[in-house]
């Protein structure tokens, strides 16, 4: 052992130096790391506003993915053919493993899931304002297939390449399973259009009801968008809400002919000048109502959560006590084995 | 688990809405060949395979005892303990809709109804579940008190079924067996965490033991129809299943602290048609679209 000596604490202003120096230096890792749009992982240091921008991302994500399993577990008992319920009920599943992959991404950057829980269940979280719209009908679960679930991947497969390592390996398998979601939203509303002129209308109908605001899930036109901006700068945001959305009516607008339906909106065209796909207005003022909880099914959705945690809360704390005293015995056993 | 079970039913969707594979085969499975109902189907189609009308019953009560338990656990989804739970319940309601498509389609073949046919249109009296399965879900310890029940019933008479002579019952029976191993060491993992946990989830255990087991002699019942087929060799004396299942719940009940509640049986009936109150109202809302639109393809 090295001879004792008394250490004199350093001059406050050298330690102040001396972290103002590493903090720079980190600064500067993380500038080298965006710049050559490689990954940040759990345990690289990350600025705190970029780690706040990304829990607030990832945990909506998963709060997205359990609100957003509501309004399709409501048609899982009435699917009219046994094929399309165990579909149903497989798609709904994938919903809950999506939270799960999402919350556990979230973890990663310190706050645990059952804080995040929390934030949901009293409001102060938010989640994807589409799921805030009823599902009355059975076409309704092919147009949430089709047009959320298909505005999620437009949304999705970008951020597979997310600087951040574990939102984006999270998001290759979420946007596998999401696709094949899309497809059955689509089968279950080509299978109506073909169907009785019932069925049909059933169809449109949904088509009619689900189109603006799958639109409007990408968030506000670009020059009202004040977060999107620091977001590409991170490498978390590739492509701003008006690329993404103009992408995603693009896809539609082809596939809607397929299906044998209409979109309700005679304003869509493609602009050779710029190249995108242009819509209609979009009722801006209803997407901020139903963001405020002012939609249709704000209150219900929460409510539903709400109750479904607090009845289990006793299912989970006999979970705990009974791993508590599992540990106890094995600890026990290992003494007396001593 | 949850990897064979969800790509399987994923797997259907890209096959599209007839399905069925001309080379798989409804009597013989083989790894990363799984049987499908669109398979069975298929075979009875094409006449390959048929059963006969006792095998249809029989298929038909196996059928409506894992379709009205998938009813009832599809509930659960969005509304379990825990996010880990949606997936287990909805997982294990996905494996019984699954062996419930198999028995359906392939009882149907002697009546030339699909599927669809039986599950939509059969009229309640029509119905062949057992009460245990119409029971309503409870709070969780009430579902995992019934899970534990039809779970250790299934997996024993599946293990004997396996060797059927009837080949469709076998080859859906060896699919089902290896699922529903699953449910059984999810339903008793669970009865060992609330009987043991706290004293409420103690109490709300033994609570839901007591309401489910007045209805499991009815799943041993022998009537004249099981007694045809334990003698052709389809299915096995349900005295032997019942040794079993007395013997391995009894042993999880125990190692739980727990003990076989001390109530009495109810009559059951749901294999002649007299079903729990309840079933008309599971009918009600599981038939209600397909009803509106009698003849509709969807």
């Amino acid at each position: 052992m090295a001879q004792h000596t008394t250490l004199s604490p350093p001059a406050e202003s050298s330690l102040d130096a001396d972290a103002a120096g590493l903090l720079a230096d980190a600064q500067a890792e993380f500038d080298r790391m965006m710049a050559e749009d490689s990954r940040i992982e759990p345990r690289d240091w990350m600025p705190g506003a970029y780690r706040k921008t990304l829990l607030r991302q990832i945990s909506q994500h998963a709060h997205s993915e359990i609100i957003g399993m509501q309004p399709e577990a409501n048609w899982i008992s009435r699917a009219p053919s046994l094929k399309r319920k165990a579909v149903l009920m497989a798609k709904v599943q994938d919903e809950a493993g999506h939270g799960l992959y999402l919350y556990s991404a979230a973890e990663t950057l310190g706050q645990s899931r059952d804080t995040m829980m929390a934030d949901l269940i009293e409001g102060k979280a938010r989640y994807s304002s589409i799921f805030n719209y009823p599902a009355p009908t059975w076409a309704d679960m092919g147009a949430i297939g089709w047009m959320v679930d298909g505005a999620a991947i437009c949304n999705q497969v970008p951020l597979c390449r997310a600087s951040y390592g574990p939102y984006g390996r999270a998001m290759v398998r979420v946007c596998k399973e999401e696709s094949f979601h899309q497809r059955q939203g689509f089968e279950i509303l080509l299978e109506l259009s073909n169907g009785s002129p019932e069925q049909k209308a059933m169809a449109q109908d949904a088509v009619n009801r689900w189109y603006a605001p799958a639109l409007m899930m990408f968030g506000p036109p670009d020059d009202d968008s004040p977060n999107s901006k620091q977001s590409m700068a991170w490498n978390i945001k590739r492509f701003s809400n008006d690329e993404l959305r103009s992408r995603f009516v693009g896809m539609m607008v082809e596939q809607v002919k397929v299906i044998g339906l209409t979109l309700p909106d005679d304003e869509i065209r493609f602009d050779e000048d710029t190249r995108t796909w242009q819509h209609g207005p979009l009722d801006w003022g209803e997407f901020q109502e139903v963001l405020a909880g002012r939609g249709p099914c704000n209150a219900q959705r929460l409510e539903r959560r709400r109750q479904a945690h607090e009845d289990g809360a006793w299912v989970r704390e006999a979970a705990s006590a009974y791993a508590a005293k599992q540990r106890t015995k094995q600890m026990d056993e290992m003494d007396q084995v001593a | 688990m949850t990897g064979p079970s969800t790509s399987a039913a994923h797997e259907d969707v890209t096959t599209g809405v007839a399905g069925g594979d001309g080379n798989a085969s409804a009597t013989r499975i083989t790894p990363g060949n799984a049987l499908r109902p669109e398979d069975i189907a298929l075979e009875v189609r094409t006449g390959a395979i048929r059963p006969t009308d006792d095998a249809a019953e029989y298929a038909l009560r196996l059928g409506d005892d894992a379709l009205i338990l998938a009813q009832r656990l599809g509930h659960w989804i969005s509304r379990a303990p825990e996010l880990e739970e949606d997936v287990a319940l909805g997982n294990i309601a996905l494996d019984q809709l699954g062996h419930a498509r198999s028995f359906l389609t392939y009882a149907g073949g002697a009546w030339d109804k699909s599927e669809d046919n039986l599950a939509y249109v059969r009229r309640e009296h029509e119905f062949r579940s057992a009460h245990l399965v119409e029971q309503p879900n409870g709070d969780f310890a009430v579902t995992i008190a019934r899970q534990f029940l039809i779970s250790f019933y299934q997996y024993e008479l599946y293990r004997h079924l396996m060797g059927s002579t009837d080949a469709t019952v076998a080859a859906i029976a060896a699919k089902a067996v290896k699922e529903v191993d699953y449910h059984r060491d999810h339903s008793a993992q669970w009865v060992l965490r609330l009987g043991q946990g706290t004293d409420e989830s103690r109490r709300r255990m033994i609570h839901g033991l007591r309401l489910m087991w007045p209805y499991v002699n009815e799943l041993f019942d022998e009537d004249p129809l099981t007694l045809r087929l334990v003698a052709s060799g389809i299915t096995v004396a349900p005295a032997i299943i019942r040794e079993e299942f007395d013997r391995l719940t009894g042993q999880v009940l125990a190692d739980a602290d727990l003990e076989v509640p001390d109530v009495p049986a109810a009559p059951g009936g749901g294999r002649r048609g007299e079903h729990s109150e309840h079933l008309g109202y599971i009918l009600a809302e599981m038939q209600v679209l397909a009803r509106e639109h009698p003849g509709a393809n969807w």
